[in-house]
């Protein structure tokens, strides 16, 4: 097992654990959370990817750079929308999972 | 005039227009987006008449080249794409300046406030510049920054109708981003094994690895999610039907064809040499489901505005049939003309439904009597999108279905031909429930009118998707002139 591999094995998990909980959570700031985690997962196995050779490969880390802006940008947007909804609606679940409750 | 101009015009009009209508504010940001609308949608025509004539072309920016550098590049079916995007896009900014102007009269006249609804012009632009980006990406990762730059706007646009819109618009947030962080995962894995983010290069290089199929399978997982294909399209409907006319009818009639537009590049070119004749099935299969699903949904709708936001989710499933018959000739051009033509006559009854939503203040379809005695433009344009989007002849509707219709005959593929046959009955029978409305009796004499501006824009999309019949040829001649494998 060489780092590379180590560290893009836990990206991996620790993707499919935000995905994990993208899906099981119903309150909207949870799943916010669970996709940031994945983006971290995707951004760790891309920072691991660059290692494989030396010296790193630049590109992957050009990505990362980029994907955090996005992710960024996205969760700022989502967190105003919850914000906004919680307010007009008095709650922080969509619609359809309210009566679950 | 040189080709890459018109590419330099198309990409940096909208981008550019965006960021001026954002720093002018309220009182400039519509003037600025007409004109920028203008510009933008004379550059896409002009990049499409280059590609006619001189076929495709790459655009290495800055002078670098791929794979260091990140390369534009136009073919035949990015040129229709961006065209029909100009095209739609420029009648949406004009039905916009009258929408918007109608609801600061009645704001004024009943003293509320509409928000800052001058914030459409720069989003919009925005999500304009978006997809034409995303058109002209030659690279995997250029492509997830379109995507996002369309989410974003797109998003934004949604929730400025408020209320209820909110919730659609952060339901769409949600599964957009899973769906994006789906597609990188597989570009990821793409870069792992061949080096290359360059579509050009990847198509060249790519062979049946476990970890290329796994990676095929994350993206197009993701980009089914975006283009809201059945199963993944429950967000759609309150997303679109939710949304102010001119963002549903933008979203509606071009936003969806984007993911739609990847999968096909990925499947019908890049995937290509994977042997792919399962997996285009299956895409063929889910569009079939979605015909039916879609048409009979639209079918027990009570608000006009949901009924056409449902209809899209069919004529999308009418779309992905492409794939199973791709191989039959005449199929892409018939299903890129349906594509075309789905663009302008859902633009133009998306328009429809803002126009009666204007005029009656509610769209119950019950309540709808004598909307053609009412506002006969909009009934007209109405009566004149459903005939395409049904597909009786003559219209872009009709010559495109006739087309996949034929292909699937040709290939003694009967089912698919009777799921286009049906899809067509569920269709008109949504459509026409409608339509029969606009000749009853009008119950209520209604005072207040529709912007001029707005049925027109109606009237004259609804008039090009039947104009579309004859755009059959030119069409065919341009995918085989510009190369679009």
């Amino acid at each position: 097992m060489t780092p590379p591999i180590i560290y893009a094995s836990a990206g991996a998990a620790v993707l499919c654990l935000g995905l994990f909980g993208f899906l099981a959570a119903r309150h909207v700031l949870r799943r916010i959370l669970a996709l940031n985690v994945m983006g971290s997962g995707v951004f760790m196995m891309l920072v691991a990817l660059a290692a494989r050779t030396d010296p790193p490969d630049p590109i992957p880390h050009a990505l990362v750079l980029t994907g955090i802006v996005v992710a960024v940008c996205v969760t700022a947007l989502a967190l105003a929308l919850l914000t906004r909804m919680c307010r007009d609606e008095g709650s922080a679940l969509l619609p359809e999972d309210r009566d679950i409750e | 005039m040189t080709q890459e101009s018109w590419m330099e015009g198309t990409l940096a009009a909208p981008l550019l227009g965006a960021v001026l209508a954002l720093i002018a504010g309220r009182s400039a940001a519509s003037a600025i987006g007409i004109l920028t609308a203008l510009v933008g949608s004379a550059a896409s025509i002009g990049l499409a008449f280059a590609v006619s004539r001189g076929g495709s072309f790459r655009y290495a920016v800055g002078g670098w080249g791929a794979p260091l550098g990140i390369d534009l590049r136009v073919d035949a079916l990015a040129a229709v794409m961006l065209a029909m995007t100009g095209v739609v896009g420029l009648c949406i900014s004009v039905y916009a300046v009258g929408y918007f102007r109608g609801k600061e009269a009645e704001a004024a006249s009943s003293r509320t406030n509409t928000g800052p609804a001058w914030l459409f012009w720069p989003m919009w632009l925005m999500l304009w510049g978006g997809m034409n980006a995303l058109y002209l990406s030659g690279d995997l990762f250029n492509i997830y920054v379109a995507l996002e730059v369309v989410g974003i706007s797109g998003i934004g646009l949604i929730a400025l109708a408020g209320g209820s819109a909110i919730a659609a618009a952060l339901r769409y947030l949600l599964l957009g981003l899973a769906g994006s962080l789906l597609y990188i995962v597989g570009v990821e894995l793409l870069y792992a094994g061949y080096a290359t983010l360059d579509l050009e290069q990847l198509r060249q290089r790519i062979d049946a690895q476990p970890s290329t199929w796994l990676a095929a399978a994350l993206m197009t997982a993701g980009l089914l999610a975006k283009s809201a294909l059945f199963p993944l399209h429950f967000w759609l409907p309150p997303a679109h039907g939710h949304a102010l006319a001119p963002v549903s009818a933008a979203l509606s009639a071009l936003v969806v064809k984007t993911g739609f537009y990847l999968l096909v590049r990925l499947w019908l070119d890049v995937f290509a040499a994977l042997g792919t004749e399962h997996v285009t099935t299956f895409l063929g299969a889910l569009g079939a489901a979605a015909v039916l699903w879609g048409g009979v949904q639209a079918l027990q709708q009570e608000r006009l505005k949901m009924m056409v936001a449902y209809s899209t989710v069919a004529q999308i499933g009418y779309l992905f049939m492409l794939f199973p018959l791709a191989s039959m000739s005449g199929s892409l051009t018939g299903a890129l003309l349906l594509a075309v033509s789905h663009a302008m006559s859902k633009a133009a009854l998306f328009m429809c439904a803002g126009s009666v939503l204007a005029v009656y203040g509610h769209d119950r379809i019950q309540s709808l009597q004598g909307f053609g005695a009412l506002m006969p433009m909009t009934a007209a344009a109405f009566a004149l999108s459903s005939i395409s989007l049904i597909g009786l002849p003559p219209s872009g509707g009709f010559a495109g279905k006739w087309m996949l219709l034929s292909a699937a005959l040709a290939g003694g593929a009967w089912w698919w031909a009777a799921i286009i046959v049906l899809g067509g009955l569920l269709t008109a029978a949504y459509l026409l429930r409608v339509l029969a409305f606009a000749f009853l009796e009008p119950v209520v004499a209604s005072s207040t009118r529709a912007p001029r501006a707005m049925e027109l824009t109606s009237l004259i999309l609804a008039g090009m998707a039947i104009a579309m019949n004859f755009a059959l040829l030119p069409l065919h001649d341009l995918l085989h002139a510009g190369g679009a494998r």
